[in-house]
């Protein structure tokens, strides 16, 4: 058996009623890579921040090399040889690398009197390890994978022997992930150990060793990676089986709910962004809109929930004919029956400071069981608030605690909980699943699945093709704003969709454009 | 064309005499704002420091121990401002704020208690006051046309804290950019974060900083009262304080860009002085509130887009807080 060069025994820490880790053990046996992998809001990076000394455990211990450390801040971390490279950079954007560098380590009260050491080293473990940087340039002006080469030049400088990664490849091109993955490999090669924390399965697969899998809070399962696979980590890291597909009722579609004719939305210059489509959608149905991302898909859902005014043509809803002429706002649109889960949650979606049951209500504060005469129904709300948390499974289920603090399926829950259950005629989902990991995205699926099962008409906007061809009755594919195709689900599969996504395929002919 | 030299060359020299504690001033601005605390004390600071000088000067007889107590008295009022910005993470203009009006209070309070002058402290004579320092030669070099008086006039016959002052502009450049102290300074300006993972104590670095900007304030608040004048009035730093903080800000929070700023704000202030009461053909009586008025105009309409962006400290009024 290896010796650990990090041992963890039984680590615990809470943030309120939070409980962020509960009993952690894990040895990381000297000169390999560790995956740490878990959903967002798991955990891992807080274990990551106790390690290197940015909080303090509740209780439990850390050993490096065999011996028993208490690290009650960074600088302790760093003596003690541990390096963390940060999801977002700790670097100061004004300041050249070699700055940045030394900043921390400068070597003298002068700064003249380190720069000519702190060079020389540099050029050694840039030669070492194949990390160039321009090392006088202002860090702002650098691509980010070179910003990354900066941070792990910084912890190797200090003399890092056990290199916590963090999320890194989230920033990077395809082509810098893999130059980062060479250059872990050199410095496991070296003796280094890594720590890699990620939620992508791929990457573990790729690069590490052994794997621990953390599931709310606590460390679930440690595999070699050799003898593991990714379903079985996948099933590890949401705790049950992921189901393939959504439980989905055969049935017709009913009568048309919102029928669109000729929609045009200009922008500011005058380009039309969403031109002269023609849809529409029916009670009992998912029109899923698939497309790649800026070809009109936000403005047309937008324009459609009343936010966006359009220059051109109708839109039928609810009994109701809407033309520029006689537009609407969003909360007419809300009082006829049209829900709207905006595409970016933080902007539209949420107030992020607000707790969380204030923003349950955003769009609805008007309703009269929200209301007392002039003042909120603040017991009402929380009231409300509490069922939904617990029929959505929003985690934590605390209705004080700000939108900004859960993770990014949990605010997902928070605004889908809210259109919902406002029980509209008509939903319109835009990206119900970015940024939302595993285990939320079937459950978000399900949600809206049900309530087409229920009879809802549902507008879908998502550049995920898999998300599109999981829920939708008919796929509406868009291209430099207008449709350039419809496909059933039937007859839907990837291929058919890019080509019609790069206007290279037009199958009914009826539109006409060129691409 | 005497006649104008001869007049220029008094204005410059003016100038020099009321640019010196704006110098002091903006510099401790730089200090403590590059280090991400906004500091809009330096009125307060200052206004401590003149009474305190003061005070201890005509009390003990000795100049030097005045300037002493005037930096112990600005410190402690930029300790509390520390207390309040980076221990317990408040509002720095509000905190700044409370200084100046506290500063204000306190030393007109103290100064009726101890002195039953309105106010005031008792004139100072000239041995507890800083004087001026006649540089060598002035006296045997001051009838050569031009330079003569260049010298003996503009450079020679300020007080010790006017050299100081000035000298303090590239000592500042230098801290800030050739030491380990003003590497970190200005890295925890621009991002806390950095410097905290970076193993640094982000509020040691602030702390330092204010000391710093308490210091300076205090040679600033001890030349306008052992100095440029002989006694303590009340008020009497009557918005240099805030002029200092526009100069820094037009100075884009750098060393050398300080200098001039406070040089062009001396001088328009000079040349309002001389301006008082002259008639100019064609215009009629100078109205000098205008001149006064223009290193304010100056400020807001440079920095409404003529000189471009001005680029504070990232991190300037936001308490460092360790997030989840």
């Amino acid at each position: 058996m290896t010796a650990c060069a990090l041992e963890l025994i039984g680590i615990s820490k809470r943030f309120g009623l939070v409980k962020a880790n509960q009993d952690i053990s894990l040895c990381v046996p000297s000169g390999t890579i560790h995956g740490i992998i878990g959903e967002n809001g798991a955990g891992k990076s807080t274990l990551m921040s106790i390690i290197y000394g940015f909080y303090q455990a509740d209780s439990g211990e850390i050993r490096i090399q065999g011996q028993t450390v208490k690290i009650h801040d960074s600088k302790q971390a760093i003596a003690l040889g541990i390096g963390m490279v940060h999801q977002h950079f700790m670097l100061v954007d004004e300041f050249t690398a070699l700055e940045n560098i030394m900043l921390g380590a400068e070597g003298g009260a002068l700064l003249h009197e380190g720069e000519q050491r702190v060079r020389q080293r540099l050029a050694e473990l840039s030669r070492l390890y194949g990390l160039e940087v321009p090392l006088d340039i202002p860090v702002n002006q650098l691509a980010v994978g070179v910003q990354q080469r900066i941070e792990i030049l910084k912890t190797l400088y200090r003399e890092a022997r056990i290199l916590i990664l963090d999320e890194p490849t989230g920033v990077l091109t395809p082509q810098e992930a893999d130059d980062l993955f060479k250059i872990l490999r050199t410095l496991k090669a070296d003796g280094v150990t890594i720590l890699l924390i990620t939620h992508k399965l791929r990457e573990i697969m790729a690069i590490t060793d052994q794997v621990s899998v953390m599931r709310q809070g606590q460390m679930v399962a440690h595999r070699e990676t050799a003898a593991t696979s990714m379903p079985e980590l996948a099933e590890l890291m949401v705790g049950r089986k992921i189901r393939q597909s959504v439980d989905r009722h055969e049935q017709t579609a009913g009568q048309v709910l919102l029928n669109v004719r000729d929609l045009t939305v200009r922008d500011k210059q005058g380009i039309p962004r969403v031109n002269q489509v023609s849809l529409q959608v029916a009670a009992g149905e998912i029109v899923g809109i698939a497309g790649v991302s800026g070809n009109g898909q936000s403005e047309l859902l937008q324009a459609l929930a009343g936010i966006l005014p359009f220059n051109e043509g109708e839109i039928n809803f609810a009994g109701q004919k809407l033309t520029p002429q006689q537009p609407v706002n969003a909360a007419r649109m809300r009082e006829l029956g049209l829900a709207h889960v905006p595409e970016d949650r933080h902007r539209m979606g949420l107030v992020l400071p607000f707790a969380a049951y204030q923003s349950s209500i955003l769009g609805y504060q008007r309703v009269g069981k929200y209301n007392h005469g002039l003042t909120l129904n603040d017991p009402a709300i929380r009231t409300e608030y509490t069922d939904r948390a617990e029929q959505f499974d929003i985690r934590p289920r605390d209705p004080f605690l700000g939108s900004n603090n859960f993770s990014g399926g949990n605010q997902q829950k928070i605004v889908l909980a809210r259109e919902i259950g406002a029980d509209p005629q008509l939903l319109l989902v835009g990206q119900p699943t970015r940024g939302v990991d595993i285990g939320a995205i079937e459950f978000i699926h399900q949600h809206i699945m049900d309530m087409r099962n229920e009879g809802k008409g549902i507008l879908l906007v998502s550049v995920e093709l898999d998300e599109i061809m999981t829920l939708s009755d008919r796929i509406l594919v868009m291209c430099g704003g207008v449709i350039t195709g419809e496909v059933s689900r039937e007859q839907a599969n990837e291929q058919i969709l890019g080509l019609l996504m790069a206007n290279a395929l037009d199958p009914n002919n009826q539109q006409g454009h060129s691409a | 064309m005497q006649d104008f030299w001869v007049s220029l060359i008094l204005t410059l020299d003016a100038t020099l005499r009321v640019s010196t504690p704006l110098l002091f001033a903006a510099l401790a601005g730089l200090f403590s704002e590059r280090s991400g605390i906004v500091d809009i004390g330096l009125e307060g600071k200052m206004l401590v420091g003149a009474f305190a000088a003061a005070t201890v000067a005509s009390v003990s007889g000795s100049v030097w121990l005045g300037l002493l107590m005037a930096i112990v008295a600005s410190v402690c009022f930029a300790l509390l401002h520390g207390f309040a910005c980076i221990t317990h993470r408040g509002n720095q203009v509000v905190s700044g704020v409370a200084i100046n009006i506290l500063a204000s209070g306190l030393t007109v309070v103290l100064g009726l208690a101890w002195f039953h002058q309105g106010g005031s402290t008792p004139a100072l004579t000239n041995d507890q006051r800083f004087t001026a320092i006649t540089l060598p030669f002035a006296e045997q070099v001051a009838d050569v046309p031009f330079i003569g008086l260049l010298y003996s006039e503009l450079l020679s016959g300020h007080n010790i804290l006017v050299y100081l002052a000035f000298a303090l502009v590239p000592l500042s450049w230098w801290v800030l950019y050739r030491t380990r102290f003003g590497l970190r300074l200005r890295a925890v300006g621009e991002n806390p974060k950095a410097v905290d993972t970076a193993g640094i104590s982000v509020a040691s670095l602030r702390y330092r900083a204010v000391i710093i900007a308490g210091v300076l304030c205090g040679f600033a608040g001890a030349y306008l009262a052992t100095a440029q004048n002989a006694q303590f009035i009340r008020d009497m730093t009557a918005g240099q304080g805030f002029m200092a903080l526009a100069a820094l800000i037009f100075a884009k929070w750098r060393p050398w860009p300080i200098l001039f700023a406070c040089l062009l704000f001396g001088f328009l202030d000079a040349v309002a002085v001389r301006l008082q009461g002259v008639t100019l053909p064609g215009i009629g009586l100078v109205p000098v509130q205008l001149i006064e008025a223009l290193p304010y105009l100056l400020t807001v309409i440079l920095l409404a887009g003529f000189i471009g962006k001005a680029n504070p400290p990232k991190a300037i009024g936001v308490p460092y807080v360790k997030e989840r």
